[in-house]
C-alpha cells in the first residue's frame, strides 16, 4: 500500500478499515541466499538495499527480539557529515544525502528534519582545528560554516557564552545536519524491504553458525537452522557476542552511553548542539523535550544502564551552557550499548570465513550512518567489493597500521 | 560502583580510569619470531565477554595504584578486587 495525503482523507472517511500492518511477520524459511543477522536500523537498511538496489532476493532478516528494539530506539537521533578523514567524510556525506531524500525512496514519513548542528569552541587552538576540519568536510562536497558568537547569540540567545572555564568563542555549523525520527527509520526501512520480498524474522535468536572448511553454510537459531549462501551479522551493541560463535575476536569493547529526555517543553531550541568540551550535547524532539547526552561510562558494559557519576557530569554540562536548564525535570534517562572499535571508527568487511561478513564498530555514531551503511553493506554483499566510499573499514587496518582515528586517541576505545 | 580497594577500603569508582582487559599485564615479546601479529593481538583484539571480566583500573584520584578488577558487564557486580602488581607476579611477570 502507498501512503498518500489522498490515502489519508480515504481513510478518515472510511473509518481507517484499510490500513494493513506495514511488513510481514514472516516465518523461517530452510534456506536463503543472503541471511542479515540483526533487525536494526542498519540490518534492514542492508536488506532494503540488497532487495531494491542490487536486485538480489532471497533474503532474510534475523532479530531476536522485535525489529528496532536495539539501539536504533535507543540513540538520540542526531544526523550530520561532519568528519575530517578521508576515510569518514565521503560515507558520511552519502549518508546524509541519502537521509536527504529518505522519505520520498522510502515513501514514508521518517521525520527527517535538517534544522541544523552546532559544535561549539572555546580556544584559539580549537578554532583552528575547526576551521580545518570544515575545509575537509567542503572538499568532500559537504557544508560547514564557521560561527562567530555574536552570529551564534542571534540563533541561540539563551546560551551562556562567557562561562569561566569554557567561554564560548565560536562554533562550526553544519546547516543540513539534525535530527530524524528514529524508530521511523527502522520501521520505513522494514517496510521498503518487505515490499521487496525481504523476510523479517522476529524474535529468532541466532545461537550458533555452521561451519565447514572455512565456509559459512548457514545459522542454528532458536528458531532452527537456517541455511545461507551468504551471513551478515549487523548488530552493533552485541558484535563480540555474535562473532565469538564464529570463534572470532574483534578490534571492539563494548560500553554503556547514557542519554537522556527531558519533560516537553514548548520550541526552545531550535537545533543541534554539541559542547564537546563539556562533554554534553542536546537537541529538542518534535514532542518537545530536550533530548541530551554526554560521555561514555567508560568500562565495558553490556548492562544497558549506567552509573550517577556520569549522570551528574552530563547536568553540569548542560547547566554551565545552557543555564536556561535549571528548573527542567528529566523524564527518563537510559542506557544504550555502543561497539567502540579501537580507533573509533567502524569495520564493514568480509571476515575470513568465506561467506561470512561483518558490520559494527559504531561507537556512537551509528544512527546517522543507518542509510550509507545500509547501502554500502549491500555492496559488499552482493558484489563481493567493497563501495567506494568504504574502502578504509576494513578488518586489517589495525595490523597494517591504517587507523581511521578522527582525533588521535589511539587503541584506547573509551575514549573515543 | 564501590571498589574495594585492598588497602584503602571501599572508594567511589568515579576515583578510577579505567585501562581495560587484565591481559594487558602481559605484554609481548618484541624479539619473538611473530612479534608483530602477537603485539596486533595485544593491542587491537579484544575478547570482550558477556559476563565476567578481569580488567585494569588505576586509582587515579588516590594512591595511583593499579588494580585488578573482577566484574560483571552484565550487571556490573564486583566480585574481586587485587593490586595489579601480586596479580602479575603470581602470573610469572618479573619486571
Amino acid at each position: 500500500m502507498r501512503y498518500s495525503g489522498l490515502r489519508v482523507i480515504k481513510e478518515a472517511l472510511t473509518g481507517h478499515r484499510g490500513w494493513g500492518p506495514a511488513w510481514r511477520d514472516a516465518d523461517p524459511k530452510p534456506d536463503y541466499d543472503y541471511v542479515i543477522i540483526g533487525g536494526g536500523g542498519h540490518g534492514l537498511a542492508t536488506a532494503y538495499y540488497l532487495a531494491k538496489k542490487y536486485g538480489k532476493s532471497r533474503i532474510a532478516v534475523l532479530e531476536k527480539g522485535w525489529i528496532g528494539g536495539g539501539n536504533v530506539g535507543r540513540n538520540t537521533t542526531i544526523i550530520r557529515s561532519n568528519y575530517l578523514l578521508d576515510g569518514n567524510e565521503p560515507f558520511y556525506e552519502l549518508s546524509l544525502q541519502l537521509w536527504e531524500n529518505l522519505e520520498q525512496e522510502l515513501n514514508y514519513n521518517a521525520m527527517v528534519s535538517q534544522r541544523g548542528i552546532l559544535n561549539l569552541f572555546h580556544t584559539d587552538a580549537q578554532r583552528d582545528a575547526f576551521i580545518r576540519r570544515g575545509n575537509a568536510m567542503m572538499l568532500n562536497g559537504a557544508d560547514a560554516d564557521l560561527m562567530s558568537t555574536e552570529r551564534i547569540l542571534e540563533k541561540y540567545p539563551f546560551l551562556n557564552v562567557h562561562n569561566a572555564r569554557f567561554p564560548i568563542k565560536g562554533g562550526l555549523a553544519q546547516h543540513r545536519g539534525g535530527t530524524v525520527r528514529h524508530d521511523a527509520v527502522a520501521w520505513g526501512y522494514a517496510r521498503g524491504a518487505d515490499q521487496h520480498g525481504v523476510d523479517i524474522i522476529q524474535n529468532c535468536e541466532v545461537t550458533g553458525f555452521r561451519i565447514e572448511h572455512g565456509k559459512v553454510l548457514g545459522v542454528e537459531t532458536s528458531r532452527g537452522y537456517i541455511g545461507a549462501k551468504k551471513v551478515a551479522s549487523c548488530v552493533a551493541g552485541s558484535s563480540s557476542r555474535v562473532m565469538e560463535k564464529a570463534g572470532m575476536r574483534l578490534p571492539i569493547e563494548s560500553h554503556v552511553l547514557q542519554a537522556f529526555v527531558s519533560e516537553g517543553l514548548k520550541p526552545v531550541l531550535p537545533g543541534v548542539i554539541t559542547f564537546g568540551a563539556g562533554h554534553f550535547y542536546c537537541s529538542q524532539s518534535d514532542k518537545g523535550g530536550l533530548v541530551f547526552g554526554g560521555d561514555l561510562d567508560g568500562y565495558n558494559s553490556y548492562a544497558q544502564r549506567g552509573n550517577l557519576p556520569v549522570v551528574e557530569d552530563v547536568c553540569e554540562g548542560g547547566m554551565a551552557i545552557f543555564p536556561m536548564l535549571g528548573r527542567v525535570r528529566l523524564l527518563r534517562m537510559w542506557g544504550g550499548i555502543m561497539d567502540m572499535s579501537m580507533d573509533g571508527s567502524p569495520i564493514i568487511d568480509q571476515t575470513h570465513i568465506e561467506g561470512l561478513y561483518f558490520n559494527g564498530g559504531w561507537c556512537y555514531g551509528g544512527f546517522k550512518a543507518t542509510p550509507a551503511s545500509g547501502l554500502v553493506y549491500a555492496h559488499l554483499l552482493a558484489t563481493d567489493t567493497p563501495h567506494p566510499t568504504a574502502t578504509a573499514y576494513r578488518f586489517d587496518r589495525f595490523e597494517r597500521g591504517l587507523m581511521i582515528d578522527e582525533k588521535g586517541m589511539g587503541n584506547q576505545p573509551n575514549l573515543h | 560502583m564501590i571498589i574495594h580497594h585492598p588497602i584503602l577500603g571501599p572508594r567511589d569508582s568515579a576515583e578510577f580510569t579505567y585501562l581495560g582487559d587484565a591481559n594487558l599485564i602481559h605484554r609481548p615479546d618484541w624479539q619473538a619470531e611473530d612479534a608483530l601479529a602477537q603485539f596486533t593481538d595485544y593491542g587491537y583484539q579484544r575478547k570482550n565477554p558477556a559476563g565476567v571480566h578481569r580488567e585494569l583500573w588505576f586509582h587515579e584520584q588516590g594512591d595511583r595504584s593499579w588494580l585488578v578488577v573482577t566484574r560483571n558487564t552484565v550487571t556490573h557486580e564486583i566480585t574481586k578486587v587485587e593490586l595489579a602488581r601480586d596479580v602479575a607476579r603470581a602470573e610469572g611477570r618479573d619486571t
